[in-house]
């Protein structure tokens, strides 16, 4: 229990940029180091957190604690995950606002603002490279990025949820009449 | 008040955020948006201070808003609220429905969901750059400065690519980003 505590507090405490930035590093603890878990259940881990909403890190933290010690083991792993971070943001969000009042910071953040922009198409190319290019992918992605787009530009009150559920929607359907026609065939 | 809305806010996060922390972006945007939380300007710097401190960037930007919103118990709450659905979903899904995951409708949803999140996460980056060269369509201000300095990062972010094995780190592009921005909007 305290060492899965210490171990994700130092994952925690240790990697910028995120949650995939952590999955080496949590392979390298857990698996090669510790041996809570195999290798097959780490890749079991990714799979199931790129799957599952909310952080990866958290996803990750929570399942190896549980396989190791149970709900207690899992409670554990999370805390020490999120805690370094939480006691550092806490400190910024303290001072921040007086920091961005001088000149240069602003200045420097002006800058900042474009870098951001930068990292997170980035994230998307990222993704887009990884995925499958079938016909269904493929055309959500570009009506998500126009109607993502229109509801930016035109300040839309459509939430991002609505699209993610019609894209998961879209993606059943044709699943669903793929398989009746197999079955018809096959009949 | 403030902290059920933090609660709320950060709950709906927490259960819709796929692909990670970028993913989360567009989402976080618009609830933090719609609540009025902190303005679209602040949340972009927010991302960067996210990037740049160790831990989960959704993590911190819950921390962050709670703790400017209503002091350590909002950043407790908003961490909490975007950390329950994550760890509730894992523990779930491993004690009892081992094999949901694998099970072909499930995963005949996960291809588009992923296609329209890159597509969600492009969109929003290509925006918020959009905003910093050109202004935004209500108020037009074009930037010829921030328009140059873009191309210049990316040409220099891609290009590390094609030199260095990894790439530079998105750490040091924030870093060359703050130097860059000093130097063209002024240090006094």
């Amino acid at each position: 229990m305290v060492d899965l505590f210490f171990t994700f507090l130092k994952i925690g405490l240790f990697t910028f940029g995120g949650g995939y930035a952590m999955i080496p590093l949590i392979e390298n603890a857990c698996v090669t180091k510790k041996e809570w878990i195999t290798h097959e259940e780490m890749m079991e881990i990714t799979v199931i957190a790129e799957s599952t909403p909310g952080p990866i890190a958290i996803n990750c933290a929570t399942y190896v604690g549980l396989k190791k010690k149970g709900i207690r083991g899992a409670v554990a792993a999370t805390l020490g995950v999120v805690l370094p971070s939480f006691l550092i943001i806490l400190l910024i969000s303290f001072f921040l606002d007086r920091f961005l009042e001088i000149k240069w910071v602003a200045s420097a953040f002006k800058g900042i603002k474009i870098a951001v922009g930068i990292l997170i198409i980035d994230a998307a190319v990222r993704m887009i490279v990884k995925m499958k290019k079938n016909v269904l992918p493929v055309i959500v992605l570009a009506v998500a990025f126009v109607a993502m787009m229109l509801i930016n530009v035109f300040a839309l009150r459509v939430s991002t949820i609505v699209l993610m559920l019609s894209a998961a929607f879209a993606g059943l359907s044709v699943y669903l009449i793929k398989r009746r026609k197999e079955k018809e065939v096959s009949k | 008040m403030i902290l059920l809305e933090l609660l709320l806010g950060f709950l709906e996060i927490g259960c819709f955020s796929f692909g990670g922390a970028y993913g989360a972006i567009p989402l976080i945007r618009e609830v933090v948006l719609s609540y009025g939380w902190i303005e679209e300007e602040k949340l972009s710097y927010m991302i960067a201070v996210s990037e740049s401190t160790p831990g989960p960037i959704m993590v911190n930007m819950a921390t962050y808003i709670g703790s400017t919103k209503a002091g350590v118990p909002g950043a407790l709450i908003a961490t909490f609220a975007v950390i329950l659905p994550a760890f509730l979903i894992v523990v779930l899904l491993t004690l009892l429905l081992k094999n949901l995951v694998k099970k072909p409708a499930v995963q005949s949803m996960m291809g588009p969901l992923k296609a329209c999140v890159a597509g969600v996460i492009l969109a929003t980056g290509a925006y918020m750059i959009l905003m910093n060269c050109v202004g935004s369509f209500v108020k037009a201000s074009v930037d010829v400065a921030a328009i140059l300095l873009a191309v210049a990062l990316a040409a220099v972010y891609y290009g590390s690519r094609k030199i260095l094995k990894k790439g530079m780190s998105p750490i040091l592009l924030i870093c060359l980003a703050g130097i860059a921005g000093v130097l063209i909007y002024g240090w006094q």
